[in-house]
């Protein structure tokens, strides 16, 4: 929208947001101030907001006593693996719905995405004893395979409104040219779908990351990833503000940082194509 | 313009996305019924045959059961009112000229990248502890008496940890519904003499409708089944319990399957009325 306005208006808009933007941000900016303070200086009265001791203790704690890095691998298998297989079951799948698309197709869609709305809670005991007699109880594997599952009809349908961008007629001219339906996808559909596969990947590597039902409830030690790492912090054991930040921190940097670069994505993905 | 063998082809291709959620779907939900018809104990006794309809009707029944319907709908009435709210004012704002703007949407959509255990243990530890949260700090400043947030006004405290969470979605979604809305009949208004007031009823409010009923649906969908957030809080104590919570606790702490399971059927039933609605407008979307 670019309507004329006085350089004052500007301002004044210019002022309020950033104030409303800053008070939402607090919280992050908050914990991450605190991860870099003494546990003494983190509850200190009254707070000390920049002019502290800045120490990389906390950091350096929390993985020598935590073992961080092994929940931050579980995390890393269990995102990228359920949204490299998803994605993986997934291209095929949006592939032959957007470019063959039979009477059938809109409500294979819709009953997709229904299975999305399936409470988990309302099968928490079937899983959970399917999980026992596989032996999947916590495993990655296991994991990888649910978390891939509930958002399985999240990246059918964020490529299919991404393929369904790709004009027809290429493929039609590709198919002239008497290209096989293997360097067609190869050649021509592929460079085509890569953005969209990105945006696809980027999205589901976050949802799956801050997934907290299932990685709560099928995890115990082996395979907890850092949701379930940072639940572990709630029992309360005295002082600990500056190592919560410090473990919170790292939990939340890397996708926080996805996350910026996949705002125009976010509002595709989750409202399924509606919003765009 | 498919062939018979392209069609076959795609159905291949679509064979195991679908077979996939199918089995998903099928085994466990069925799993569930038929636990829901059981009286089901596996620590004193397992499978103690058929109970017809009692989890049903215990489950209801339950004196935990209305007050969790209850807490159920304050959280997710709450949270919907404050984050489309807000969410219509943060995305009017952000949507006017000004410096940094994209600096801003960054700091606004943050909180959604947090996961739910991240941000309710901050909210829980550092701005609502009732002696060392930024919270009584500021309370204390002012000459107040600190509040105990989750255990005095638990559920207004969960309300406020998921409306952080949830409101930078609500703002996108609204900005880019915002953004599509053609200038040229605001500048018309404007020039017609209409109030702000009445440009923001008349053309605004109206231009989002859409965009607004979607925020609802699926910030309902998925405030159904908030867990993470009062696991980590309160563990469902003072009156935090929601439904989900106390299927939950059926299921896993008291090891009730049964109960647990007719409980379960009942918050299928719950979601599966919210995504109907939520259906027919991704479907009719589908068609253009």
């Amino acid at each position: 929208m670019a309507r004329a306005v006085t350089t004052q208006r500007k301002a004044i808009n210019t002022a309020f947001a950033w104030g409303v933007g800053l008070l939402i941000f607090f919280p992050i900016l908050w914990t991450i101030l605190t991860s870099f303070k003494t546990e003494a200086q983190a509850i200190s009265d009254p707070p000390v907001f920049l002019f502290f001791d800045w120490t990389l203790e906390n950091y350096a704690v929390v993985q020598e006593r935590s073992d961080y890095m092994r929940f931050l691998w579980n995390s890393i298998i269990i995102a990228g693996g359920s949204t490299i297989l998803g994605v993986i079951i997934a291209v095929p799948a949006a592939w032959s719905m957007a470019f063959v698309p039979s009477p059938r197709t809109k409500d294979i869609l819709l009953w997709m995405l229904s299975t999305k709305m399936l409470p988990a809670v309302g099968v928490l005991y079937p899983i959970y004893l399917l999980f026992i007699k596989l032996g999947w109880l916590d495993t990655q594997i296991g994991l990888v395979i649910v978390l891939m599952l509930i958002n399985l009809p999240i990246i059918v349908w964020m490529l299919y409104t991404y393929f369904k961008e790709i004009p027809g007629e290429i493929l039609e001219a590709a198919r002239m040219d008497g290209a096989t339906l293997k360097s067609e996808i190869l050649y021509v559909l592929t460079p085509m779908a890569v953005p969209g596969i990105a945006s696809t990947l980027l999205l589901n590597v976050i949802l799956a990351w801050n997934e907290a039902f299932w990685t709560l409830n099928l995890t115990a030690a082996k395979a907890a990833p850092l949701t379930a790492f940072i639940a572990s912090y709630s029992s309360p054991e005295g002082l600990f503000y500056a190592k919560l930040s410090a473990a919170s921190v790292m939990a939340i940097a890397p996708i926080l940082i996805m996350g910026w670069f996949s705002q125009k994505q976010l509002v595709r993905g989750l409202t399924f194509g509606a919003v765009k | 313009m498919a062939t018979q063998h392209s069609r076959s082809a795609a159905r291949l291709m679509m064979a195991p996305a679908v077979f996939l959620l199918l089995v998903w779907m099928l085994v466990p939900l069925s799993m569930t019924l038929w636990f829901s018809f059981r009286k089901y104990l596996p620590l004193r006794g397992g499978d103690l045959g058929w109970a017809g309809f009692d989890n049903y009707v215990r489950f209801v029944t339950s004196s935990a059961f209305w007050p969790s319907v209850m807490t159920t709908l304050i959280i997710v009435g709450g949270v919907l009112i404050i984050t489309v709210v807000f969410g219509v004012l943060l995305a009017m704002l952000l949507d006017q000229p000004m410096w940094g703007q994209g600096v801003v949407r960054i700091l606004v959509i943050a909180p959604f990248f947090v996961m739910p255990t991240v941000s309710a243990l901050v909210w829980k530890n550092m701005f609502m502890d009732p002696t060392n949260g930024l919270f009584a700090h500021l309370w204390k400043f002012f000459g107040a008496e600190p509040v105990s947030w989750l255990s005095q006004a638990s559920l207004e405290s969960i309300i406020m940890i998921v409306s952080w969470q949830w409101l930078p979605f609500a703002t996108l979604i609204l900005l880019t519904a915002i953004q599509s809305l053609d200038s040229s009949q605001l500048e018309a208004a404007e020039i017609d003499g209409a109030k702000p007031v009445s440009r923001f009823y008349h053309i605004i409010l109206p231009h989002l409708g859409r965009a607004i009923t979607i925020v609802v649906l699926i910030q309902t969908i998925f405030l159904l089944s908030i867990f993470a957030e009062i696991f980590v809080t309160t563990g469902g104590a003072f009156g935090t319990k929601t439904l989900t919570y106390l299927i939950f606790q059926r299921v896993l702490e008291s090891q009730n399957i049964g109960l647990g399971s007719a409980g379960g059927v009942y918050a299928i039933i719950l979601a599966n009325i919210v995504a109907l609605f939520l259906m027919r407008i991704v479907g009719k979307n589908l068609d253009t």
